[in-house]
């Protein structure tokens, strides 16, 4: 039994951990399905993260803090858009910038507003999002195998794991389902059939990169109010890039994205829990661990297990023709 | 026809960059309450009013050498390597190695083998992203990132499990033995009764540093390899077309990158530190590309763009020791740096174009 409570605690773990991946996975997937690679992903999470702990340390509201943290998220998307889409710069090189502008201003703001060494107040009561028990939750933890599953694994977590995975099949529906989606798919593949068909690749290209922002910036609101409480220098610590690693893995597809962001979480999981792993006299040291999700992807991009294609337009700026 | 004069490409648009950096820079210091110009003065006198700030200065002056070199060999393939600070790290895990396991007779024998082995380390590590690209076409920007996390990883593992010493708790090699220690500014420049550069890290491999520029630039502008380099950057039809190729250039750039990010070890393990640390690199991997972007991948351009970044951080760090600016406002500057001399050079550019072509115009 003990096994099983092992196994319940290491997924409900997961499920914590993959939820920024997720939301910053499919906030990427939005961006470069249309065209705009996006490498600054980690950046407006942190910036987010800052801006929703710092607003709901000082209002007490958790939710004005997500709004801050949206704000700020899609503040860097305008700055990408505005490098990429009406400059045509190079989207790596704004991704870099967003990302170092992101990691120093966040603690140079801290410092300024709070004197904590770059880090935010402790959030406590409305300043964090609580978690939400499912009805009966306490009632059916009793019930073997199926109670503890309910209780703990799917019961209990904060609104913003719920709305992470509820982005999941909207995502898929927008994508596929409508016209919207439709165009930004094609954006991303030939932006010219686009234009030529008289729909506005820059204003598609920015309303992808604007929900990237909105996204990117839940997820940043996620880390420093739901997961943790406040923020702390850095504490996005390379999610950004392990979402890049879920999105290539996913071959950018959404469905596949939440399987490639749980794996990633649930590696995570297992090296915050277990340290080195002995398996009967072979000891895999956390660092494999830590290193498995980018080394998983070095393999995916290599086409040796099937082949990852980004969308054909991505990182091309759109030069209308004259 | 040029759309502009070359002087206007390589001085203006960079000074023009360099100086909204600026600006936004000092707002961000007003913003957070400080004087401006108190902090530039603060920051001169600290990096550049002794001997010992010019040392610390010509010390980070170095790293950025390495790493920008090595951006910029890359960009001209058009290649962009943004994996300097895991070729850097893995430089360092080869000077490591080399220090610590042959007992070396003299300093210079010893600097000789940890320059070959740092770039041999570096060089190692941009192999994979640089074949994966050349030959399976995965994209190179995503590939060396991923292997910059690796590497962190690699140099955890080998200090905690491999490297640490027995019985220390600190992730960190032993102590490099005394002959192979490098010769300081201190110890190269001090008389009996004139000490300077007294305490500073500024070494030896300054000079490795802006020989290496040297090198590069005969290498880019004076070889058939640089040639081709040159060339299949322009275009790779056009390349192709005239028997270059692509797979041969791109891995031998990336090689030639990721030997230069590595070398960058023999200044902060072998020079510094004298021994390998975790994180020995401290982001100096990615201010490379800034100092690339900034010298307008020219091997001068990145010598004096280094120096630059070198006296901001040296700056950078003598404002957060006096007042209360943290040393993240580099890491900002940085940043405006990269977007505008990088991402947002277009916005410069479009209106020097336009106006350079409007005064040819009134001239004729």
């Amino acid at each position: 039994m003990e096994f099983f409570v092992t196994l319940i605690q290491v997924l409900d773990s997961t499920i914590r951990l993959s939820t920024p991946l997720l939301l910053a996975c499919l906030a990427g997937l939005f961006s470069e399905r249309a065209g705009i690679f996006d490498i600054g992903l980690e950046g407006k999470m942190l910036m987010a993260a800052f801006f929703s702990a710092a607003i709901a340390a000082v209002t007490g509201s958790v939710w004005l803090g997500l709004l801050a943290g949206i704000a700020s998220s899609l503040l860097l998307s305008g700055l990408h858009g505005l490098a990429s889409i009406t400059f045509r710069g190079n989207q790596l090189i704004s991704g870099v910038a967003i990302n170092f502008l992101a990691s120093g201003l966040t603690v140079l703001i801290a410092q300024s507003w709070f004197q904590q060494g770059g880090r935010t107040p402790s959030l406590f009561g409305g300043g964090r999002f609580e978690p939400i028990n499912f009805p009966f939750a306490e009632s059916l933890s009793s019930v073997p195998i199926v109670g503890p599953v309910y209780s703990e694994l799917l019961s209990g977590h904060s609104i913003l794991v719920y709305v992470a995975f509820l982005m999941v099949p909207a995502t898929w529906w927008v994508l596929y389902r409508t016209r919207f989606g439709l165009r930004l798919r094609a954006v991303g593949e030939n932006p010219a059939a686009v234009d030529t068909a008289g729909v506005s690749v820059v204003g598609l290209r920015f309303a992808a990169v604007a929900i990237c922002g909105v996204l990117c910036g839940i997820a940043g609101a996620y880390l420093a109010t739901a997961l943790q409480a406040g923020f702390v220098k850095e504490m996005t610590a390379g999610r950004g890039f392990i979402a890049l690693a879920a999105l290539i893995f996913a071959k950018w597809r959404p469905w596949h994205a939440m399987w490639a962001c749980l794996l990633f979480g649930l590696l995570q999981a297992i090296a915050l829990r277990f340290q080195n792993i002995d398996l009967g006299g072979i000891v895999i040291p956390v660092q494999v661990m830590d290193a498995l999700p980018y080394i998983l992807t070095v393999v995916i991009l290599a086409g040796f297990v099937g082949k990852a294609v980004p969308p054909r337009a991505g990182g091309e700026p759109y030069v209308k023709e004259r | 026809m040029e759309k502009m004069p070359k002087w206007a490409d390589v001085i203006l648009i960079p000074l023009i960059s360099l100086l909204l950096a600026a600006i936004l820079s000092a707002l961000v210091i007003l913003a957070i309450g400080e004087n401006p110009i108190d902090a530039v003065k603060l920051m001169v006198t600290g990096a550049l009013g002794s001997t010992y700030g010019w040392g610390y200065t010509l010390y980070y002056a170095t790293n950025f050498m390495f790493t920008g070199l090595a951006v910029a060999v890359a960009f001209h393939a058009r290649l962009f390597n943004i994996g300097g600070e895991g070729q850097a790290m893995l430089g360092g895990l080869g000077v490591a190695i080399i220090c610590l396991t042959i007992p070396w007779p003299h300093w210079s024998i010893a600097l000789l083998a940890a320059c070959a082995a740092s770039a041999l380390f570096g060089a190692a590590w941009a192999a994979i992203p640089a074949y994966l690209q050349a030959k399976r076409g995965s994209h190179i920007v995503i590939t060396t990132i991923m292997f910059n996390f690796i590497a962190a990883a690699v140099l955890n593992y080998m200090l905690v499990n491999v490297m640490k010493p027995a019985g220390s708790q600190d992730p960190a090699t032993a102590r490099f033995p005394e002959a192979t220690h490098l010769p300081s500014f201190q110890s190269m420049f001090s008389t009996a009764d004139n000490v300077v550069f007294r305490g500073a890290p500024a070494n030896i491999s300054f000079f490795v540093a802006v020989l290496a520029c040297f090198v590069v630039w005969a290498l880019i502008w004076r070889t058939r390899l640089g040639y081709e380099i040159r060339a299949y950057g322009h275009s790779e039809t056009g390349a192709v077309y005239a028997g270059i190729s692509p797979v041969r250039i791109t891995i031998i750039a990336m090689l030639i990158s990721g030997g230069l990010a590595g070398m960058m070890a023999i200044n902060n393990v072998m020079g510094e530190a004298e021994r390998l640390v975790l994180n020995p690199t401290e982001g100096a991997g990615f201010i490379g590309i800034a100092v690339a972007l900034m010298g307008r991948s020219h091997p001068f351009g990145v010598f004096l763009a280094a120096l630059l970044f070198g006296f901001l951080y040296q700056g950078g760090a003598e404002l957060a020791l006096w007042t209360q600016i943290p040393r993240e406002l580099i890491v900002v500057i940085q940043a405006l740096v990269i977007l505008f001399t990088g991402a947002l050079d277009n916005m410069v550019r479009m209106p020097l174009e336009k106006l350079f072509l409007g005064m040819r115009k009134r001239a004729e």
